[in-house]
């Protein structure tokens, strides 16, 4: 039959954020697929050295919309890890509980997101209608709905109070309800099972070999999971399960995050009814000692891993980010080997990517120059780009003042 | 003159314009509702479609211009002209002859043909994987239609819908018979009119927008109202023929009571697109040929078996 | 036992709830924002001592302290710029920024969004 390439991305329904992949089809048939990563680089790291590492909290914590208390955790970890700061017991059982609370979120919008992936808005709704509450939640005690503010280098800077405490307990009880009901929905409703079940297969050894994390590797029998192999904040204190399925298909990917959910009730329980009492925070230095260390964080989307270097100054001189999307992503490519164009939302998705917090580079492809390698400055990339735009005819100088002049 | 009216105002264009985008309505605001949302206002339809017609239309460089510019007019006429046969609020249709019944069928078809051939006139890849979709699906769903229509006019032994609305006002109780057919041609209905679990020519998360993507402004605009004014006929049809009972009270009731019967189908189709999940195009085609086609089998052997037993 | 529609049930009861979507612009009722909110900052010209912490812990540079006179001192506050991390608030040692509950803050002018909180009391008239 007829091949047709196709792109999916940078701009496309399917995906959240832009991404390009392309796919050679045969009638409905995947043949082959490729991704290029990119689009999203923000210069985060570089950003971070230039500012001290108090100010580094809040730009680590932007990497990642829904999971930003991972990113500022790991970076903090890895910080408190240099300076030899040991974070009061109640601070490590607070980046815990708000750590599992985003996990509950992350999991129940990736619920949310398959539904609408595979055409069945209903569970979209339904789920972030749930979604809310845990929002709600988050938004109380922390102050705000994403980017929670809540660590700070040496402790948090957020308490909970008894009365926070009555309601994430009362919250818990009303997701776990649901939670129940949506598992009930994903293990008997049959237009989803047909979508799901088979889909995206990814053996365990192709898993392994293609560094798969958190719950995709998992739903491929994985049994890895930093929470257990390397404790970190109180999770050493908290009794639970790793989630593993060898169904090795989306399906399994759906299992494994429902299944996690109910963990993460579980925990928040446990978290809960035992945090100590006691300071929120140790003194932190403003200058780091120098010294390096690596940082491990289990996010919803698998393990984050954070480097961060110091030279005896308030500024790191080298932070390094890999966030889980990035193992995960190679893993796509093999889950759509013979598989079919109206699979390749859900298998795309079923990573749960995120792929603006990837972007760790972006690579201009220029046919025909080899030369050496520019570097341009800020002022010359806005130059370079004005003049990009004017000789494909479009000119926004003076935009601003026009659209004054029309509102 | 008459028939002038007839085409443009009652029951033709005009008063399938107010109904098709008032179905339109209440099916989204039914959907929200089911769905726990509020819905969108009332007016939102309208909005929509004044909103299209005022927008720029694109025409890509490679599509062919008249091929792509026609397909919108040709699925509109070919929708207002199917319910001048359909059978509204009294037994007879506005017009009728023998055999009207298979005209309304394939003039329904036609709306998804110019689909399919406005999708692969545009040339994007989308829209050509799209029509190639919508081809593939008309074949999976027309048969067991057809043959779960064919069903009841068996029964009454015509192929005029009007003929059918006689035989059924005459016989009341009959149409309890069709009851299996109806739910196969709700099924089908959503396969024809393109809502999930059946949107698959248009899945937005695999192919935005299906044969549609390269349309815009007007040409979009005429699109979507086809698909509204299809929705309000094919709707009619299927209260014509399996629910034909309170016609001939005069106009007034049979007009509200038609109302009602349209609005009960579009909810149901409303609520089948709120609790599945989309089929995969392979799916999709084994279904309709292994359980819908048998089903709508035994519904014609079973009406043949009341018409020799019962009837005679 | 795998059936399909299974949220049939579910839906259905849905038509008879209120929705739980709220008509955002006209509604505002049904919105109750926490007391821990983080919001368009409040700046207390009496209090700043203009020790400058919050000028060098903010993230964005999103604060300037000016000095008008001896021992008054100003506020611009670049709502554009500020990422509401009530930083800020937490580095002042006297207490003189404050994170309110306010978030509309929504503009299509930049300039709207650059605020200067000033004590009028104390400023001298100038001509």
């Amino acid at each position: 039959m007829h091949k047709v390439v196709i792109p999916i991305g940078p701009q496309h329904p399917a995906l959240k954020e832009p991404e390009s992949f392309s796919v050679t089809l045969s009638g409905e048939r995947i043949l082959a697929f490729s991704a290029r990563l990119g689009y999203n680089h923000r210069g985060i790291e570089k950003a971070c050295e230039e500012r001290t590492y108090l100010q580094d909290v809040y730009l680590t914590e932007r990497i990642c919309g829904i999971c930003s208390h991972t990113h500022s955790t790991a970076f903090v970890q890895a910080v408190e890890e240099i300076a030899g700061l040991v974070i009061p017991e109640r601070a490590s059982y607070i980046r815990t509980i708000i750590g599992e609370l985003e996990r509950i979120h992350s999991h129940l919008l990736w619920l949310g997101v398959a539904g609408h992936e595979v055409g069945f808005d209903t569970l979209l709704m339904y789920t972030w209608r749930d979604r809310e509450i845990v929002m709600d939640i988050l938004a109380q005690v922390t102050g705000n709905r994403v980017n929670y503010g809540c660590n700070t280098i040496g402790g948090v800077r957020r308490d909970i109070d008894p009365s926070q405490t009555k309601d994430i307990l009362k919250a818990i009880d009303t997701l776990e309800e649901r939670t129940k009901y949506y598992i009930d929905i994903a293990t008997k409703e049959t237009t989803l099972i047909e979508r799901l079940s088979g889909v995206g297969k990814l053996s365990k050894i192709d898993a392994v070999t293609l560094g798969a994390v958190g719950p995709t590797g998992r739903a491929s029998a994985v049994d890895r999971d930093v929470r257990r192999d390397d404790p970190y904040a109180a999770y050493d204190k908290l009794k639970f399960k790793v989630v593993t399925d060898d169904h090795c298909d989306v399906y399994g990917r759906a299992l494994v995050r429902v299944g996690e959910l109910m963990e993460s009730y579980k925990m928040l329980r446990q978290a809960l009814k035992e945090m100590p009492e006691g300071p929120l925070t140790v003194k932190a230095p403003r200058k780091i000692p120098a010294g390096e260390a690596t940082s491990r964080y289990e996010a919803p989307r698998g393990e984050c891993f954070h480097y961060v270097k110091s030279n005896g100054t308030d500024k790191p001189e080298r932070v390094k980010v890999r966030a889980p999307t990035l193992a995960n992503v190679q893993t796509v490519a093999k889950m759509l080997e013979d598989g079919q164009l109206a699979d390749l939302p859900i298998v795309i998705a079923a990573i749960d990517p995120c792929f603006s917090c990837t972007d760790r580079i972006t690579l201009i492809k220029r046919s025909g120059s080899r030369g050496p390698a520019k570097r341009m400055s800020w002022e010359d990339l806005h130059t370079y780009s004005i003049d990009w735009y004017r000789k494909k005819g479009l000119d926004f100088t003076g935009l601003n003042e026009k659209l004054k002049k029309w509102i | 003159m008459k028939a002038l009216f007839n085409i443009f105002i009652f029951p033709g264009f005009l008063f399938l314009f107010v109904f098709g985008l008032s179905a339109q309505f209440f099916d989204r605001r039914i959907y929200a509702r089911l769905q726990n949302r509020q819905g969108p206002p009332w007016f939102q339809p309208l909005a929509d479609f004044i909103k299209l017609v005022s927008k720029e239309e694109i025409i890509p460089e490679e599509a062919n211009p008249n091929m792509f510019k026609a397909m919108p007019v040709i699925a509109l006429t070919a929708v207002v002209t199917s319910i001048l046969y359909i059978p509204m609020w009294s037994p007879k249709a506005l017009s009728y002859f023998n055999g009207d019944l298979v005209v309304v069928l394939y003039l329904l078809t036609i709306p998804t043909l110019t689909f399919f051939l406005g999708g692969w006139y545009s040339t994007s890849l989308y829209s050509k994987i799209g029509a190639v979709r919508a081809l593939t699906q008309l074949f999976a769903y027309e048969v067991p239609l057809l043959m779960s229509i064919l069903a009841p006019a068996l029964l009454a032994n015509t192929w005029s819908l009007t003929g059918m609305a006689t035989f059924y006002s005459a016989h009341p109780g009959y149409w309890l018979f069709n009851m299996l057919g109806f739910a196969i041609a709700i099924v089908t209905l959503l396969g024809k009119l393109e809502k999930v679990p059946f949107d698959i020519p248009e899945a937005e998360t695999e192919i935005v927008a299906g044969m549609f993507t390269e349309y815009s402004g007007r040409f979009m605009a005429l699109f979507k109202l086809s698909i509204d004014m299809e929705t309000i006929v094919a709707a009619s049809l299927l209260a014509a023929v399996y629910l034909p009972f309170w016609i001939g009270n005069g106009p007034a009731i049979g007009f509200i009571v038609y109302l009602l019967k349209v609005l009960f189908i579009i909810a149901l189709l409303s609520l089948s697109r709120t609790v599945f999940a989309r089929l995969r195009i392979d799916q999709m085609v084994s279904f309709c040929w292994k359980f819908l086609a048998p089903l709508a089998f035994a519904q014609i052997l079973f009406n043949l078996a009341v018409k020799g037993f019962i009837i005679k | 036992m795998i059936r399909p529609g299974k949220m049939i049930k579910q839906v259905l009861g849905s038509l008879f709830k209120k929705p739980a979507t709220t008509e955002y612009p006209f509604h505002k009722k049904t919105l109750d924002v926490p007391a821990r909110f983080r919001g368009k900052l409040k700046f207390y010209p009496e209090k700043c001592i203009g020790c400058n912490q919050c000028v060098r812990d903010c993230p964005s540079n999103a604060i300037k302290i000016r000095k008008v006179a001896d021992k008054v001192f100003e506020a611009d506050i670049d709502l554009g710029k500020c990422i509401y991390c009530a930083q800020c608030v937490d580095s002042c040692p006297k207490r003189a920024l404050e994170a309110t509950c306010e978030f509309e803050l929504a503009s299509i002018d930049r300039e709207k969004l650059k605020v200067t909180f000033r004590d009028n009391t104390k400023i001298a008239p100038t001509k």
